[in-house]
């Protein structure tokens, strides 16, 4: 018995240090990098880098599109979690998979579909030209391809939780005589409240993130449909590389003091169980 | 039954409103206001030429006109941007790599027939060519484009189908191969296959490229605009080299007024402005200060400590114009997909 | 009206109508519009453009970058979830914490950040150099941008199984004196092996559409370093909608079916999650 638990020991070590490791190498380093390089030239290129007009601009926008994301998908999801978990139909795998799809979609086509849909080709394009409303190479674009690449973050994380909890308290109530919001607030919301907080955190921390299809609809207009990620590529291809990895450094932080909260919420969902 | 009907319409309505707070712009100005705003979509290294000139426009168009007026810019990828106006971005003037990109939105039907008559020179204000960047003391000892083609010479230039500088790039190798082989196809593309088998990085773009020969240090030689290269010279005065080969060609940017835009917008006043002032003396010298060569004769003359101008320059007309090469060179199945099979 | 009376709980219209607006305006319809853009052309025409020896070459890099990639983030992901779940050390939590940084970080920033590190001057280039192996522009540092994109993936699938998993039965069978790597592959790994494929397959998608991160330190020479999302990139740039929405279509429809394997065995999942 002593030998195994020398035996586990080992085993224990082995595996924390390899996943350390693994996790050092391709995570920590390439930070370190972002802000080695940002700090090259010292404190007072950085903060003339982040700053700088256009830089303030592009996160402003960077927020509000975040921002936007966040509450369409929460409307989304808890509604379509409902639908899904609550309720039987047909086709519901098909919906689910639907649903799903852009997180593996290809943020090229992802911005490719939106041009297909709004741009001047399609046949939506004079009705929108009437009625004066742009979308692609404009924020709503930009907020559209945000929106599509966090789409199912939020009902992904209600779903198994629901499903889990299954549909008898819900009867129950309804049986009762409550009416449907009474159910969802007083009996499903505590449930899914963590895992609710939880996808909002990750959809916020994606969205803020998100670069290959908001660079496809964005139009690059600098100072009106810039995000913070295509600030930095443009940065990159001035050749000004340090305020490039200066401006990097502020996503880098955002993503990480969201995931601080998410530590923090997840921390006290656990307690609360 | 009823119920549901109304709340799937309660829905409907529901979504369709959040969706519509984020759906208004104003686009249309007015060109009696004190203001206004226009879009230049240009490519990727035109980037401080632009912001240098629209500091001098702006002046230019106060005094004028008594109005203020600022430019939004835009930059990428030649080929990339003219899609996107072609799919809708709104741009009032295009200041693009190659005249193939400006038909390309011509085709579209934004911009009219005709419009490379509407300025001078081509629509061409400033032009640029295209020259070899090398590490200080040309250790392989690059001279000219038959060097590019020897084994174990690292080569970067960018991917001719994503990027209009590229193709410039191609056009001068196929260029000097052709006089160099009196012609003989076989050979010339030979001698390009060679060349691209060099290539150790195809970037999609020329700022790329130049990113993965300056700062992360690959290959040997990088196949530059030459104004791209001047700026890496001069940001790093003690790493690079410029080499002049015996033959290039003579890269003509062109730059549009985006018709449908203006007309829509109302900017075709300032808009036209904005391009002819690029011709005023100057713009020219900006340009040429940028190291774009100035298309007049006067001023680039100023500059001939800087440019080469004895260098052996052919144009697109030598290859028969844009049409013919896209289809000959860069289009699916073209002498470009050719090189690389297997 | 059968099927109506089992639907105690109301709501059912609201939630399903707000749920399928939501869905055609951002997913549906855009999708559609692809498929109608493809349906413009011949069928032999796609079959042509699709069967290009440079797509396919692409298809190839594609799919075996993603796969490699996945596949050693299924194993890493299930070492990494296991120390998290069942072992207790300083510095836990902010791992923990970390795990979902690619999904926040910009992919492209991601990509700079990695091509900096892996060319030969990089710091862990410059260390394999020595061995003369070379990682940015080789397929090798596509698979190292790919995986760096999926860790989250199968670390967040399996986590949550392990954490319900009973630890007795594996106590049981260790007294009984069954070796570990056999508690292993008979007890936990049956458990956690749909969570896995779940982990895999969502990454795997992911890392075939990736763009942003790849394009930095891949080279993108045809044949050898040139992903799939590139030649759509590139297609269009030539104005060539057709063979774009084509080639887009065909990854669409392997992301799609994809999905629906991996929505199977999520099923499966969620019966092991209630405790079933």
């Amino acid at each position: 018995m002593h030998e195994n638990k020398l035996g586990s020991k080992i085993v224990k070590g082995v595996l924390i240090g390899i996943s350390i490791l693994f996790l050092f190498v391709m995570l920590i380093l390439p930070l370190i990098t972002v802000f080695s390089e940002a700090f090259k030239q010292g404190w007072e290129v950085y903060v003339k880098a982040i700053t700088d007009e256009y830089t303030v601009k592009a996160t402003i926008l960077t927020l509000e599109a975040t921002l936007i994301a966040v509450a369409v998908n929460t409307i989304f999801g808890v509604f379509a979690a409902w639908a899904i978990t609550k309720f039987r139909f047909k086709g519901k795998k098909v919906l689910t998979t639907l649903i799903d799809l852009p997180v593996t979609v290809s943020p090229v086509i992802a911005g490719l579909i939106f041009i297909l849909t709004f741009g001047r080709q399609s046949i939506l394009y004079p009705l929108l030209q009437q009625a004066d409303v742009s979308i692609v190479y404009a924020v709503p674009g930009v907020v559209l391809a945000t929106v599509f690449v966090t789409f199912p973050f939020i009902s992904r994380e209600l779903i198994p939780v629901l499903e889990a909890q299954g549909t008898d308290e819900e009867e129950a109530a309804a049986l009762m005589g409550a009416n449907g919001f009474t159910i969802f607030r007083r009996i499903t919301f505590p449930h899914i409240k963590w895992a609710f907080l939880y996808g909002i955190i990750l959809c916020a921390a994606r969205a803020m993130g998100e670069f290959g299809a908001v660079s496809v609809l964005s139009g690059h207009l600098r100072g009106k449909t810039n995000t913070l990620p295509l600030h930095v590529e443009i940065l990159f291809n001035e050749f000004q590389y340090v305020p490039a990895f200066a401006v990097s450094s502020i996503l880098v932080i955002m993503a990480i003091a969201i995931l601080i909260i998410r530590s923090v919420v997840e921390y006290k969902g656990k307690k609360d169980i | 039954m009823k119920k549901r009907v109304l709340s799937i319409i309660l829905a409907a309505t529901l979504t369709i409103t959040a969706f519509s707070g984020c759906g208004s712009s104003s686009s249309s100005e007015s060109e009696n206001s004190g203001k206004v705003t226009i879009t230049n979509v240009s490519y990727d290294p035109t980037r401080e030429l632009y912001q240098a000139y629209n500091e001098i426009f702006a002046k230019h168009w106060k005094e004028k006109k008594g109005q203020n007026v600022e430019v939004t810019q835009s930059h990428g990828g030649s080929g990339k941007q003219a899609l996107q106006v072609a799919n809708g971005l709104e741009a009032d003037v295009v200041t693009l790599a190659l005249e193939y990109d400006v038909k390309a939105i011509q085709n579209a039907g934004l911009i009219k027939d005709g419009w490379v008559d509407n300025f001078d020179n081509d629509s061409s204000p400033y032009t640029s060519t295209i020259v070899f960047l090398v590490r200080k003391g040309n250790p392989k000892n690059i001279k000219d484009w038959s060097d590019l083609v020897k084994d174990g010479v690292g080569v970067i230039t960018p991917n001719p189908k994503t990027s209009g500088g590229a193709r410039w790039n191609y056009l001068a190798a196929w260029a000097y191969a052709d006089k160099a082989y009196n012609g003989d196809e076989t050979k010339i593309k030979d001698f390009i296959k060679k060349l691209y088998k060099n290539v150790l990085v195809l970037d999609s773009g020329a700022r790329g490229a130049t990113t993965t020969f300056v700062e992360n240090g690959q290959g040997d030689v990088l196949i530059a605009w030459e104004n791209e290269a001047f700026l890496s010279k001069r940001d790093y005065p003690d790493d690079y080299e410029i080499v002049t080969p015996s033959v290039s060609i003579l890269a003509q940017p062109s730059v549009a007024v985006v018709d449908e835009v203006v007309d829509k917008r109302g900017t075709r006043e300032v808009a036209t402005e904005y391009l002819s002032y690029l011709y005023s003396d100057e713009a020219q010298k900006i340009a040429a200060e940028n190291y774009y060569r100035p298309s007049n004769e006067k001023i680039l003359k100023q500059y001939s400590d800087v440019f080469d101008l004895n260098l052996n320059l052919v144009t697109i007309k030598d290859f028969g114009g844009w049409d013919k090469v896209q289809e000959k060179h860069f289009a699916d199945g073209g002498v470009f997909d050719q090189i690389y099979e297997k | 009206m059968k099927k109506a009376k089992k639907r105690v709980i109301p709501l059912f219209g609201l939630s399903m109508g707000v749920t399928l607006s939501i869905l055609s305006l951002v997913v549906l319809i855009p999708l559609a519009s692809l498929v109608i853009y493809t349906a413009q052309m011949d069928f032999s025409d796609f079959i042509q453009t699709i069967t290009r020896e440079r797509v396919l070459a692409s298809f190839k890099v594609s799919f075996i970058t993603a796969f490699i990639a996945s596949l050693i983030n299924a194993v890493m992901g299930v070492i990494i979830a296991w120390v998290l779940v069942r072992y207790q050390f300083p510095g836990k939590k902010i791992i923990d914490g970390m795990i979902e940084l690619p999904f926040a970080l910009p992919t492209a920033v991601a990509g700079m950040a990695l091509t900096s590190l892996t060319t030969d001057n990089g710091l862990i280039g410059s260390f394999f150099d020595k061995f003369g192996i070379k990682i940015a522009y080789t397929q090798v540092g596509i698979t190292i941008a790919l995986i760096f994109i999926g860790i989250p993936f199968v670390v967040r699938s399996v986590q949550p199984i392990l954490e319900k998993l009973d630890s007795s039965y594996e106590e049981a069978a260790g007294v009984l004196g069954a070796s570990r790597t056999r508690i292993f592959w008979k007890i936990i790994f049956p458990e956690i092996r749909p969570a896995v494929f779940t982990g895999f397959g969502l990454a795997f998608g992911r890392c075939l559409g990736e763009y942003g991160s790849v394009v930095f330190i891949a080279g993108n020479k045809p044949y050898e370093t040139e992903i799939t999302p590139l030649i759509i990139m590139s297609e269009l740039q030539e104005f060539d909608y057709k063979s774009a929405t084509a080639i887009a279509l065909v990854m669409l429809a392997v992301s799609f079916l994809l999905l629906f394997v991996i929505n199977l065995i999520q099923a499966r999942n969620t019966k092991i999650l209630k405790g079933g």
